[in-house]
């Protein structure tokens, strides 16, 4: 017999007129290696057919499922139940638009990022069919793979202060997403182009040091470094515009 | 309710995954207009679940050297069985370079070369030289002859998805996720776009295009067990053959991947035993060399799969806390750590996440579980849908027929961005040429319809069963009954269960409101159609008296040429509880049909 879990979860659909936000108890009973996900599901499929939340690959390699867990950020495809009290809360993201229960906008915000960010290769070389690839170090390759495996869950943005009161702060994995970029030796873009894009409050300078977002990242991506290596060339190129006389915002 | 949006564009893309946003970026080069709906957001696609990597023939690194196109194409049709289309495969092979490279073109970090000698795990010892230092690198994997898999670490999907989704934002291609198409639009001769179901706040969307792709890739969770996210329900097959003009080709041709983890089911890649990986029994004996001596762990999926539960019933099986059934030893400690934790990363996480192990220094359990829908919407070479003008589709959801009855792992992948180019230039050529009358009245009709079923599912005017209910039945049925090894009267018993679940299906009533973007309501529109995919391949699989690549009869284990050499046609006729079949020919105007060189038919010890 497994303990008997409280899973205290935050309710409110925005669509039901007159639906008010508050926590609802759930009750089942625990089994061995139960994660979030099961338990979440159970409750959907035999308790109360409304809830709303969000899985898709349910092996945390998608990013969808972060949400506040006994007030934390994280996956809760992850997430097992032994981890946690007997009794404990779940609730939505804060940051991102809500849409239901424990489900928010997190693709409307990061694609609004990439956007922003314009987090794409900028390169004025025309891909030739016939041509061989160009070479790259191997151990470069890796170099920008390391960044490049943010899933985009969000749980940094959500445990960051700036975000939770700038609304336009890309927070640190859109910094990240940026260091993936400037550290990618077939982007062209001059450190002056990357400084026009996220050298300002809602970009780089924007992050006050906390660093909340390095202790929640599930794919433990080194979000400090990468930061301070952003910080510093955006902080070197800003001078440097500076003492061109180029006037910055 | 009512469809207060309308949406027109040139080209509707249904899906966001891999071939889907491939196919879009083709169409929105080309200047056309495009809108792509998903369940999700484009970088929660299943896609980016891939970890193995992408078949192409570079031929940089020293194991690969000498590969060329003509070899992946043999791998590829042997692999199939001789099922596949073998115009569509040659096509495939020859263009798959080039895409890789323009992934690497857009950002994909893809793994290198570098000079040096080497030895692997497995005892290979080679020399990269320095001329190939650099180049885009390549890993073993199943029942090829050369290594072409091409990876980013076990990443790869991710890296890849990631990267051609940096594509459609530059494009400026709106995405509307949570959007889920709920029926096709069409006159029985041209589909003009889709009815869709917002999934933010429950309202009806009509879309209205000149060509609609689908891109929504598998059904893998008409099965209790799979591989597959939750969202890979089969919805973009199930809106295609509900138009009942459009079949679904060689459903009964299912993938069992021979590492799946229990309890959770979640990949341990083939490249953990491209890498040197072995599979051990209770003894901790290597028992696949027993069973294939040449290819050993490196057959294909179908053979590994089935080789597995033939040693776990003959008493070689686990018994452990990981799982309620029996299970076999996945063993790549002796890649070492530091192997295991760069290259193989992505797995040795999900072992160390799901059931604490360290991959590393610990055995990890696996058993063979779904993975993967050879058949789908079955399309020209093209892309073109039989039935229906202006509808494509691409990917795991289609049947363009690059894998036949079975598929060799990294061919996947790479079918998404190849297809998504090939066939993606070929709708754009379409849609440039044509124009469109929409008659509203015939799209009120559509929408009227949803609206009914929307609305009987709330009242509960056709009964109450419910809709999780039915879907854990239907999963449950297919594991029994059409699984990895079929039987005649197994399928029968199958086929049975699955008519009656089918007919419980249209009695679903809603346990809750239905109000807003309710997922009861999502789960039950859905039902019918995934019972009826179900029975398409139980069904299929019940007709096809022949064991080819991944579809196995113990009553009939061997290839059947003279009767067999055929692509089953499921159609789904209004009013019917089971599909009708037809079946077109398999051409092999290539590579006639022969020895695959590995697997039950080709020589060797059959095992203890």
């Amino acid at each position: 017999m497994g303990r008997k879990l409280t899973i205290s979860c935050f309710r409110f659909n925005p669509n039901i007129p007159g639906d008010k936000p508050r926590m609802q108890d759930y009750e089942l009973e625990e089994y061995e290696g139960m994660t979030l996900f099961v338990a979440l599901n159970d409750i959907r499929e035999k308790l109360d057919p409304t809830l709303m939340f969000d899985f898709v690959c349910r092996a945390a390699i998608c990013g969808s499922c972060a949400m506040l867990i006994h007030g934390r950020p994280r996956l809760a495809c992850k997430t097992m139940t032994r981890t946690l009290p007997s009794k404990f809360t779940v609730m939505p993201l804060p940051v991102f638009k809500l849409i239901g229960d424990l489900s928010v906008d997190t693709g409307t915000w990061f694609r609004d990022l990439q956007v922003r960010a314009e987090a794409w290769i900028h390169t004025n070389k025309k891909f030739d069919f016939n041509a061989l690839e160009v070479r790259m170090e191997n151990e470069t390759a890796e170099k920008i793979y390391d960044p490049e495996q943010c899933i985009e869950c969000g749980c940094c943005v959500a445990n960051c202060i700036t975000a939770n009161i700038r609304p336009d702060f890309i927070g640190s994995t859109g910094i990240n997403r940026v260091y993936r970029f400037l550290i990618d030796p077939r982007d062209e873009r001059s450190d002056a182009d990357y400084y026009d894009v996220i050298g300002n409050e809602d970009g780089t300078f924007g992050c006050v040091g906390l660093m909340a977002c390095d202790d929640m990242c599930p794919k433990e991506i080194p979000l400090q470094e990468n930061l301070a290596y952003v910080r510093r060339k955006m902080a070197a190129a800003g001078l440097k515009l500076k003492f061109q006389g180029v006037k910055i915002s | 309710m009512s469809a207060k949006n309308t949406h027109i564009s040139d080209v509707l893309v249904i899906g966001a995954g891999l071939a889907a946003e491939r196919s879009a970026i083709e169409c929105a080069s080309a200047g056309l207009n495009v809108i792509i709906l998903s369940l999700v957001p484009p970088r929660r696609s299943h896609s980016t679940a891939a970890q193995g990597g992408m078949q192409a023939s570079l031929a940089n690194v020293a194991m690969g050297k000498g590969d060329s196109p003509e070899i992946h194409f043999a791998d590829t049709v042997k692999g199939s069985d001789w099922g596949c289309d073998q115009e569509v495969a040659k096509m495939f092979c020859e263009t798959v370079p080039s895409m890789i490279r323009q992934l690497d073109y857009w950002g994909v970090p893809w793994n290198r070369v570098t000079a040096g000698k080497k030895k692997y795990a497995s005892g290979i010892e080679t020399e990269d030289t320095k001329d190939k230092e650099g180049l885009i690198t390549a890993r073993d994997f199943g029942g090829v002859a050369k290594w072409r898999c091409c990876y980013t670490s076990d990443g790869t999907g991710h890296t890849v998805q990631f990267v051609v989704d940096t594509q459609v934002c530059k494009l400026g291609i709106p995405v509307h996720d949570r959007m889920e198409a709920i029926a096709l639009i069409h006159d029985g001769e041209t589909c003009f776009g889709c009815v869709a179901r917002n999934l933010r706040n429950g309202e009806l969307n009509v879309y209205l295009a000149k060509s609609t792709i689908i891109g929504t890739g598998g059904a893998g969770r008409i099965y209790a067990a799979s591989t597959n996210a939750v969202i890979n329900e089969g919805t973009g097959g199930a809106i295609a053959l509900a138009t009942g003009v459009v079949p679904l080709g060689n459903m009964e041709a299912i993938q069992f991947h021979p590492t799946g983890m229990p309890p959770v089911y979640i990949l341990m890649t083939e490249g953990a035993r491209g890498d040197g990986g072995y599979l051990l029994d209770k003894n901790m004996h290597r028992f696949m060399p027993d069973y294939e001596p040449k290819k050993k762990e490196l057959a294909s999926r179908d053979v590994v799969s089935r080789r597995m539960v033939q040693h776990i019933r003959a008493g070689y099986g686990v018994t452990s806390k990981y799982s309620t059934q029996q299970h076999l030893w996945l063993d790549i400690r002796h890649l070492g750590r530091q192997w295991v934790w760069k290259n193989l990363r992505e797995i040795a996480t999900i072992a160390t996440n799901f059931n604490g192990i360290d991959p590393a220094k610990e055995l990890v359990p696996v058993i063979p579980t779904q993975h993967y829908t050879m058949g789908g919407i079955r399309t020209n070479k093209d892309g073109a849908v039989y039935g229906l003008q202006g509808l494509f589709a691409m990917g795991e959801a289609a049947c363009w027929d690059l894998h036949g009855f079975n598929r060799l792992g990294g061919n996947s992948l790479a079918e998404t961005v190849t297809a998504g180019f090939i066939c993606g230039k070929q709708v754009a050529k379409y849609t440039l040429g044509q124009t469109r009358n929409f008659n509203m009245k015939m799209v009120d009709g559509f929408v009227k319809k949803e609206e009914e079923r929307i609305k009987n599912l709330i009242s509960g005017k056709n009964g109450r069963e419910n809709a999780y209910e039915i879907r854990d039945a239907m999963g449950t049925a297919m594991m029994d009954h059409v699984h990895i090894f079929r039987t005649g009267k197994s399928l029968e018993q199958g086929v049975a269960k699955l008519q009656e679940l089918y007919k419980r299906s249209l009695k679903i009533g809603l346990h809750s409101s239905g109000q807003g973007a309710n997922p009861e309501l999502a789960q039950a529109l859905r039902m019918p159609g995934m019972v009826r995919t179900a029975l398409c391949v139980a069904y299929g699989a019940l007709m096809r008296t022949e064991s080819r690549g991944s579809h196995f009869r113990e009553d009939y284990p061997k290839r059947d040429d003279v009767n067999w050499l055929t692509r089953t046609l499921a159609y789904w006729k209004e009013g019917a509880d089971l599909p009708t079949l037809n079946y077109e020919p398999v051409a092999c105007p290539i590579l006639p049909p022969g020895d695959r060189g590995y697997g039950e038919a080709s020589a060797g010890p059959k095992g203890k």
